[in-house]
């Protein structure tokens, strides 16, 4: 074993510090607009922090536990702003975890002008926020808006609930949909056509072959666009911040505009920092449960299988050499 | 949309904020180590004369930031351009942005220092930015431009101190106004050049209106222009925001749930359809679709630009007492993280001059802030501007106190819950005012700290 190893590091050329060499830059670059930040966010929000005031005002944890205090002012704020992340998270994910799989599957069936659609979808993900905003806050306006012109309705999108957070996930699923397409498209086309033509001779139909074939062979990439999907739903800002202002009397807006709001416009930066605390602690959370869910248990029972028997086969080894 | 930042094309700064992501890691970066005081070097103090005897040093280059997107902005890039020609040692370069980008990009940069020589704040602005160490006192201008409390209107001159110095110079007063269509005025057999001037007249006249079919006066849930249209309301029937020392919120006593109620009512009574969209009240006024707007002088030359066949007047009185919302944009010199004399001095020319030019400002669609160029017989000959400017002494101006934009916030909240959940006003109002007071007490700590 150790032989081995040695022969492995003799045959490396260089120093042992070239791989951490190459490693640097990006370290120096996370180290200084993520970690430091980050540590010194902590030190923050332990303040009453405005950096253009001479004093920063140590509180200990009283930022925090203004969060959970129902009679301060950021608490009912605060957890409007959570409640509403977590609307949207919930309407808008499901959304777009499916409609971009069955879109993926449809762009990678062989057929002509392919690549143009592909594109196609592809393509309001390119534009940014305050675009797609833009236009869709005009095609929306309930007095004005084109939508209700076309479909002969008389909706206060962006005014008026449930119509403003049907609106938002709308509109967020015809921006980022092309994304999560693509990947899974990048996903489709790692699955050998062998699976499918041994699932066939199986007797698999569409449906057999998409639940035992396609899915299990996505689920790398699914796990990918769950996790990436669901941070980005709760992270949501423009689109309620330009298409609704957070309305119909705050009920779109979501956390990250109202810690926006209170540490760039009220310079309340320790309190603001508190909050997103908490919601990048939430959002830990979610993150790790997404994992567990999705973890492959039959490939981890395998792995225990297998380490199981190799100790096994050691022991007999080892009772053998003995003997 | 929290502080109330009035420009002329407010409808368009919702964009600005955009860009902002709100993550810990972002906010925590902008945390500098220690306090500005401690980190600039104090002010140079130029000659003492405010750039009165103009400036004769080096060449030097000036930045000007502010936020004139609107039909404001060329304006006011004409002036720079002419004092640039008349001055050869001093070339100024004039930056626009959205105006919630510039209060939010400001302090930053005076950190950074790479702030701006000369900048533009709103009435309601130049105390937290004092307080908040942006600007610079510049008496010695206001002494140099032989500035007296007479030639103003008192509140833009006195929104200037803070802690007994000047921080900022006052360039004009933009008031709420009210537009009428004439044209459908006339269709629903009205005069068109006697637009109403009592809350009976009012009244009388969108029960006219809507009897020919058309709602006459949208009531937007949205700052712009919702909230300076209940503000003069409130101060119509009596009441106050705050009191005078800027200590206690009073929107929620009576005369503010009258005001409150009365725009409500708009719509209970069909005069307005329910939950207006963000500016459709003021792009259904230049389609014809209504007949009445209330709104800033700013948008005189936008209207200039359409078709319709409009008027503007002094709001009608509806609450009998006359009074208007108003703001001002003020004149302010950024501190200067390695002050420069030969800037310092060149700044001050420039605000001294820009500030004699008050009257070319005022084409832009504004009210100058001197009684002199307002009383002048070239300012009459704008027709328009002038018949705002009459509400002079009726005007109301925000407090002039450090983060009483926070407050706003509050009672932008009140109203929007009123006009879209169906909140009772009394209720909404006493709630936000409850918050608003203990937004009140926290900054007042906070910026005496």
């Amino acid at each position: 074993m150790a032989a081995t190893l040695k022969g492995r590091a003799s045959r490396r050329s260089g120093s042992p510090l070239t791989p951490y060499l190459f490693l640097t830059p990006y370290l120096a670059i996370f180290v200084t607009f993520v970690v430091i930040p980050a540590v010194f966010g902590i030190w923050i929000s332990l303040h009453d922090w405005d950096y253009m005031l001479d004093s920063q005002i140590f509180l200990g944890l009283r930022n925090y536990a203004d969060l959970l205090d129902e009679t301060s002012l950021p608490y009912p704020e605060f957890w409007n702003g959570m409640k509403n992340t977590l609307i949207f998270t919930v309407a808008s994910v499901p959304f777009l975890i499916v409609i971009p799989l069955l879109l993926a599957m449809l762009l990678n069936v062989r057929f002509p002008g392919r690549t143009f659609f592909r594109a196609m979808f592809f393509a309001p993900y390119v534009l940014g926020v305050a675009v797609i905003g833009l236009m869709w806050r005009y095609l929306l306006d309930g007095n004005f808006g084109i939508i209700n012109s076309i479909f002969r309705t008389d909706i206060q999108w962006t005014t008026d609930q449930p119509w403003a957070w049907v609106a938002l996930v709308g509109v967020t699923v015809w921006w980022t949909m092309g994304f999560n397409a693509i990947i899974y498209l990048a996903g489709l086309g790692d699955i050998p056509a062998e699976q499918y033509e041994a699932a066939a001779l199986d007797g698999a139909g569409w449906w057999n072959k998409f639940v035992y074939v396609t899915l299990p062979g996505l689920r790398p990439v699914l796990i990918f666009i769950m996790i990436t999907t669901i941070l980005a739903s709760a992270n949501m800002f423009g689109q309620s911040y330009i298409i609704t202002n957070g309305g119909p009397t705050e009920s779109t807006k979501t956390a990250i505009m109202t810690i926006t709001e209170l540490g760039l416009r009220r310079y309340q930066m320790g309190a603001a920092a508190a909050e997103s605390y908490v919601l990048a602690a939430f959002l830990a959370l979610v993150s790790i449960a997404n994992f567990w869910l999705l973890r492959d248990r039959e490939a981890a029972k395998e792995r225990r299988e297998l380490k199981a028997e190799r100790r096994e086969i050691d022991e007999t080894r080892r009772a053998g050499a003995s003997a | 949309m929290v502080a109330p930042h009035f420009s002329a094309l407010n409808r368009r700064r919702f964009m600005s904020l955009a860009a902002i992501g709100g993550s810990a890691a972002a906010l925590a970066a902008c945390g500098g180590g220690s306090s500005p005081r401690d980190t600039l070097a104090p002010t140079a103090a130029p000659s003492g004369d405010g750039g009165k005897a103009g400036y004769d040093g080096p060449a030097v280059k000036l930045a000007f930031w502010n936020g004139f997107t609107g039909g404001d902005g060329p304006m006011m890039k004409k002036l720079v351009d002419q004092f640039s020609s008349e001055h050869e040692n001093i070339a100024v370069t004039m930056t626009t942005m959205q105006w919630a980008d510039y209060y939010a990009k400001l302090p930053t940069a005076v950190t950074a220092g790479k702030g701006p020589d000369i900048g533009i704040m709103h009435v309601d602005s130049v105390a937290t930015n004092a307080a908040r160490n942006v600007i610079q006192p510049l008496d010695d201008v206001a002494k140099a431009l032989d500035l007296k409390e007479s030639d103003f209107a008192p509140v833009p001159w006195k929104a200037g101190i803070y802690a007994d110095k000047r921080y900022s110079i006052p360039l004009d007063v933009h008031p709420l106004g009210f537009y009428y269509n004439k044209d459908v005025m006339e269709k629903a057999g009205l005069d068109p050049e006697k637009p109403p001037t009592t809350n009976d007249e009012y009244l009388a006249a969108l029960e006219e209106l809507k009897k020919a079919g058309v709602q006459g006066h949208w009531a937007t849930p949205f700052p712009f222009t919702g909230s300076m249209t209940i503000q003069s309301l409130i101060w119509q029937f009596g009441g106050q925001l705050f009191d005078e020392a800027g200590t206690k919120v009073l929107w929620a006593e009576e005369p503010g749930v009258t005001a409150l109620t009365w725009y409500a009512d708009l719509i209970k009574k069909g005069y307005s359809p329910a939950k207006v969209a963000q500016d459709a009240d003021y792009i259904a006024f230049k389609n014809g679709e209504n007949a009445f707007n209330w709104n800033g002088i700013w948008q005189v030359n936008d209207l200039k630009q359409t078709k319709i066949n409009w008027g503007v007047a002094a709001l009608p009185n509806i609450g009998g007492t006359k009074a208007a919302w108003a703001g001002s944009h003020q004149f302010v010199l950024p501190v200067q993280k390695t002050p420069d004399d030969n800037k310092a001095v060149a700044s001050r020319v420039f605000i001294n001059w820009i500030s004699e030019q008050s009257l070319a400002w005022a084409e832009a669609g504004q009210v100058p802030a001197r009684n002199s160029v307002r009383e002048s017989a070239e300012f009459k000959a704008l027709k328009e501007q002038a018949e705002l400017a009459t509400q002079i002494d009726d005007l109301h101006f925000p407090p002039t106190i450090p983060g009483i934009g926070d407050c706003f916030a509050e009672f932008e909240k009140a109203f929007n819950a009123v006009l879209l959940s169906g909140t009772d006003p009394a209720k909404a109002l006493e709630d936000s005012a409850k918050r608003a007071q203990k937004i009140l007490e926290d900054n007042a700590k906070k910026y005496n700290r």
